[in-house]
């Protein structure tokens, strides 16, 4: 497959929204320097929405990135599947996954901080009603994952990459008429590493196409399906056990299923938000602070734990977790503040996430013991 | 070996050299660009220079390829300055191996200055990390910061006002801090769960508590295996502003040498003096104020193999940052009397005693001419305060120098 190497072949390809084949690049660093060279999604008529080969998903309870609003696509070359696991997925050489970061804007063309769902199955997104940030890209080469990330021009008709990131100022409306004010990080690459690299020296890894966080049901044009059925139907996905009973599922963010407690809930949240890094193999092993699914609830996932390097992000507190008392908890500390040097992620937010903030507090407060 | 030497820099270094009054910090944007574009683009072998200039960065820099190394013109000429830094928490996150940076300064960066985290074969020489408003709470924790690293030299080092430690090796394994400078940090030079560390030639002063041989609980590895030597260590009086729950807070200001929870260290041939508290501690995990409930199972919270010798102190423990050291001095030593040069926490693992005594290879082992020491007896309720020095006359195998390539290779240079 030859890459669309000029230009012109992205604007025609634009211009009368011909479906091509997504972009195939198992090797080399000759990366587009446009988003429309991948192929991946087809902007006309008012919308951006996946290609017809190129599968959208979705995810329990994602990562909080500044309320921005994120519409997430996978393909993979045809013939090729990926191998189930219930840790993480194998993915053939030649994926690509995209997720596009945006905001939903209103009709007088002010951005809006709310929780809808803009995406139609059929059409995507309506482009007068969203406003276009960042599409990043993760590619799987023969020699690992590459991490891209494409920030989209001001006229929000092409995203260009950007290997040094960029950072927007933008104001966000919510439905009670307050602004947010939210000084957008677009990572650079090794931003995207910091996060990506779950172990160390094991390179970079897709973080929300795994079982637990895509065992949910998804809109398609089709119809609503269970997206890890609908990856297999779709020739997506090799492995799945027979019994979805049998795969792990976090809770559904905001509206958690019959018998998802708030400790799951939390746990949930902890996963997507904190334990890319927080796990015995991730960038902050070196805190001891364990935040993963597998480290059950204990002295190693925070409670009673004393900080070790955190810091002024220790806040004068004395422990990680203090069961029963949010308020005297290092972690609530964290997410709880904008500051760079203190908050929790350290990355991918300036505006604290108070429904998750409140999800966490609510939990270490049903906590029982002292410290 | 490739070296890209910045380019749009030209520009900002013949601003800077007109000598025009400073104006309020403008991120030099390209600058940081181009910079970060390089960072990520670094092969092995490549030579990163950065010349002569004051650059103002808004943003993390991160380093992610093996075998690059970061040049300045200096650390008094070549400055990045964070200051008003929007997001990130250090200046410069390197998670890579074979690093070198040297002859550059990081100033009032948001968080930490230089943090290291997973390499092998790291050379921080000549990098100076500093708060220029002073020692302030609002200032980052930690000025040069390699973790979980291995084959670590810091070399002619400066570290000035971190609000934790300005050196801090954490859970590293075969280091060399020497020849290098701290002040005006809570806690000057800092190795925590390190093993193998040789501290030398150093200068630590003004700072809360000069030089720190720390294990905290909870972590992948416990530290053991330090040497601290030939190092001046002096006036370490500043009032702790450092954050409640940091192992720092624990430490009184006007410590000169802090030993806590680590296992095999030897202090000699320093000179210590002028601390307020103690010229020399050696505690226990327990008395910074933590519970069983806060340490894992398998952490050991006691001092021990513990060889103090040939330090010349200088005056001390006139005026200890402590509510019970206070009573404690003007009861036993009198209004103007002062508290002996070594302080001991007193707690000892008594699963361990044979006889009411440690064995003779887990002991703190004192050789220092008239150099006193006290046990406070803390476990008690400073009930049973002795200064009674039989138990501690002895002295413990010495420990190997450390091997680093890097360190034999700088000699001299």
């Amino acid at each position: 497959m030859k890459r669309w190497g000029v230009l012109v072949g992205a604007l025609l390809l634009a211009a009368c929204s011909k479906q091509s084949a997504p972009l195939y690049l198992p090797e080399g660093e000759n990366y587009p320097q446009t988003l429309s060279e991948w192929g991946m999604l087809k902007l006309g008529g008012g919308h951006l929405q996946p290609v017809a080969e190129v599968t959208p998903y979705d995810l329990n309870t994602p990562l909080f990135t500044d309320y921005a609003h994120k519409m997430r696509t996978v393909w993979m070359p045809a013939g090729e599947a990926a191998n189930y696991g219930e840790e993480h997925f194998d993915f053939p050489v030649g994926t690509v996954l995209s997720k596009t970061f945006y905001y939903p804007r209103d009709e007088k063309g002010q951005l809006r901080l709310n929780s809808q769902d803009d995406r139609d199955a059929n059409t995507g997104l309506a482009l007068d009603r969203v406003h276009l940030v960042e599409t990043r890209i993760l590619l799987k080469q023969k020699s690992g994952w590459v991490a891209l990330p494409y920030v989209w021009d001001e006229k929000q008709q092409e995203a260009h990459l950007e290997l040094a990131g960029d950072s927007q100022s933008l104001s966000l409306l919510d439905d009670q008429g307050k602004a947010l004010a939210v000084n957008y990080e677009v990572p650079d690459a090794n931003q995207c590493a910091g996060c990506h690299e779950e172990s160390h020296g094991q390179g970079i890894n897709p973080l929300g196409p795994k079982a637990r966080h895509l065992n949910k049901d998804l809109v398609y044009s089709e119809g609503s399906a269970n997206q890890l059925q609908h990856w297999q139907q779709k020739g997506l996905l090799k492995g799945l056990p027979a019994e979805l009973a049998g795969v792990p599922q976090n809770a559904l963010w905001g509206h958690p299923r019959p018998g998802e407690s708030l400790e799951m809930q939390a746990r949930s949240y902890l996963d997507a938000n904190c334990a890319h890094c927080h796990n015995p193999k991730g960038p902050a092993r070196t805190s001891g602070l364990m935040l993963n699914l597998a480290t059950a609830t204990g002295i190693h996932s925070g409670l009673c734990k004393q900080p070790v390097a955190a810091g002024k992000g220790s806040g004068d507190r004395l422990v990680d977790i203090h069961p029963g008392k949010p308020d005297e908890s290092v972690l609530i500390y964290r997410v709880e503040s904008t500051d760079p040097s203190v908050m929790m992620p350290e990355l991918g937010r300036s505006a604290v996430h108070h429904e998750g903030v409140d999800v966490l507090t609510r939990w270490i407060a049903s906590l029982d013991g002292g410290c | 070996m490739r070296i890209a030497t910045l380019s749009v820099l030209a520009v900002s270094v013949l601003l800077a050299a007109c000598g025009e009054p400073e104006k309020p910090a403008v991120t030099h944007v390209d600058f940081q660009k181009e910079l970060q574009a390089k960072l990520i683009k670094a092969k092995a072998g490549d030579v990163i220079e950065i010349p002569a200039g004051t650059y103002q960065l808004d943003r993390s820099l991160s380093l992610k390829a093996s075998g690059v190394t970061i040049k300045g013109a200096g650390m008094d000429k070549t400055v990045l300055s964070f200051k008003g830094q929007k997001s990130g928490a250090e200046g410069l996150l390197v998670d890579a191996s074979d690093f070198t940076i040297e002859d550059l300064a990081f100033e009032d960066t948001k968080g930490d200055s230089l943090k290291v985290v997973g390499g092998k074969n790291i050379i921080i020489r000549r990098v100076r990390t500093e708060w220029t408003n002073g020692p302030a709470t609002e200032n980052g924790a930690y000025g040069i910061y390699p973790v979980q690293t291995e084959n670590v030299l810091i070399d002619g080092a400066l570290a000035i006002g971190a609000s934790d430690a300005g050196i801090y090796v954490g859970q590293s394994r075969n280091v060399v801090v020497r020849n290098s400078r701290a002040e005006k940090n809570v806690a000057g030079i800092e190795i925590e769960n390190t093993i193998g560390a040789d501290v030398y030639d150093n200068v630590a002063t003004g700072n809360t508590g000069g030089i720190l041989v720390f294990n905290m609980p909870n972590l992948q590895q416990a530290g053991r295996a330090t040497r601290v030597y030939h190092n001046q260590v002096q006036g370490n009086n500043l009032g702790n502003f450092g954050h409640k729950g940091t192992p720092v807070a624990s430490v009184p200001a006007g410590s000169g040498v802090v030993i806590n929870s680590n296992d095999q260290v030897e202090i000699f041939d320093n000179d210590i003096g002028e601390h307020k508290t103690a010229n020399l501690i050696v505690s226990s995990y327990f008395s910074t104020g933590y519970t069983n409930l806060s340490t894992a199972e398998g952490f050991d919270p006691y001092p021990e193999s513990i060889y103090i010798y040939g330090n010349r102190f200088g005056p001390g423990g006139d005026s200890p940052d402590n509510l019970e050291l206070k009573a404690l001095r003007i009861s036993q030593y009198g209004l103007s009397g002062r508290l002996p040069d070594i302080l001991w926490d007193g707690y000892v693992n008594v699963d361990k005693l044979k006889d009411g005594k440690l064995p003779a290879d887990l002991a703190i082992c004192v050789d220092n001419g008239s150099a006193g020491m006290i046990n406070v007896d803390a476990p008690n309720g400073y009930k049973n305060i002795s200064t009674d020095m039989s138990s501690h006359k002895c002295s413990l195998p010495k420990l190997p120098a450390i091997e680093l390539a890097s360190a034999k290779a700088g000699q001299g240079a």
